[in-house]
């Protein structure tokens, strides 16, 4: 276990003991919910890890370098921002993919787009959105954010 | 109706998901059968990811869990409601991060808050919180991509999701403007 998981158990763990303390009921509610949402991300997470291991299993690095590396430009990164705005995956399961195609030749900014994009620009959502908070707000929401995550990523490739 | 229906839905969308699973299993069993000598690299990148994921997920949960049930959407729209200013716009990013579901829920808060008065910047901003800073997707990305990465992609997003806030805002009201335009000149 690295720092980081250690330090989310022990929020966790410390989140329920207040819980328990302030309010039984609620606080077994809360764990009921989390087993709940867990078995509903697990298939998706099995699907993720699997993808993960046959993109980097079957796919060599100069390939995925090739297409969304350094060498890539903008492009790149406008190719995988596209992708993310598409694609419907839960936020959580997106960043090992997301690390998995780092290690393996992807360039920070073609990451972060990827990662950007694929939280704040809901294409599946879209419809909903529109008819909940109007065509005009929905739409001028999600076409900016396309415009601010490459923004974002591109800012984030000349830093890191 | 409306939960039954919901429940229907979520039983189809589980039903769904493991089906696509047990298509990705074919597919490997298939793939690595043709190709033996990618077992390896297949099964040793599968069980890092695995071990990564299964250390922190069922705590997310957790703490997703709590936050869902302690914080109820009263209370997000209660504090949303008539904060403005640069009050406003920190309150909703910080409400917008709390760990409670995903962006669907969030529309319709959206809306009651509208038309309860509140600014069209802080709901947009509110809602590319909810969408992307949110707490537990901050520390999966600190995991898997590291702090550095972590906070220097949330800082932006800050700076950049105000701004286009407060630019839907300028131009939301614009139109509305323009045709109230003989009202404020008669107001003066």
């Amino acid at each position: 276990m690295n720092v980081t998981a250690i330090i989310i158990n022990g929020i966790a763990v410390a989140g329920l003991l207040v819980a328990f303390i302030k309010n039984r009921k609620k606080a077994i509610e809360s764990l009921k919910m989390a087993l709940k949402s867990f078995i509903k991300i697990l298939p998706m997470v099995f699907i993720i890890i699997i993808a993960i291991g046959l993109l980097l299993g079957f796919v060599p690095p100069e390939q995925i370098s090739r297409f969304v590396g350094d060498q890539s430009g903008s492009g790149g990164v406008l190719l995988v921002g596209i992708v993310g705005a598409i694609m419907y995956i839960p936020a959580l399961l997106a960043f090992p993919l997301a690390a998995s195609i780092l290690e393996n030749g992807a360039s920070v900014a073609a990451v972060a787009a990827f990662i950007t994009t694929l939280t704040m620009i809901g294409m599946i959502t879209l419809p909903l959105e529109i008819k909940i908070l109007g065509k005009k707000m929905a739409l001028l929401r999600n076409g900016i954010s396309f415009v601010i995550a490459i923004l974002i990523a591109l800012i984030m490739g000349m830093v890191l | 109706m409306k939960p039954e229906e919901e429940q229907i839905k979520q039983k189809k969308k589980m039903i769904r998901d493991w089906f696509f699973l047990g298509i990705t299993i074919v597919i490997v069993v298939v793939l690595l059968s043709v190709f033996p000598e990618k077992i390896e690299p297949v099964h040793s990148t599968v069980q890092e990811y695995f071990i990564e994921m299964m250390v922190i997920l069922p705590a997310v949960m957790v703490i997703m869990g709590l936050f869902a049930v302690f914080i109820s959407d009263e209370t997000v729209v209660k504090h949303l409601g008539k904060t403005s200013g640069v009050k406003g716009i920190a309150l909703s990013i910080l409400i917008g991060t709390l760990p409670t579901g995903p962006l669907y829920i969030a529309f319709p808060m959206a809306a009651t808050l509208l038309k309860k008065g509140a600014r069209v910047s802080n709901i947009i901003v509110f809602l590319s919180a909810w969408a992307c800073i949110k707490i537990p997707q901050e520390m999966v990305e600190v995991q898997f991509l590291g702090p550095e990465f972590m906070f220097l992609r949330l800082i932006l997003t800050i700076i950049f999701v105000v701004i286009m806030g407060i630019a839907i805002e300028f131009i939301l009201n614009r139109k509305v403007d323009d045709s109230k335009n003989q009202n404020v000149m008669i107001k003066e």
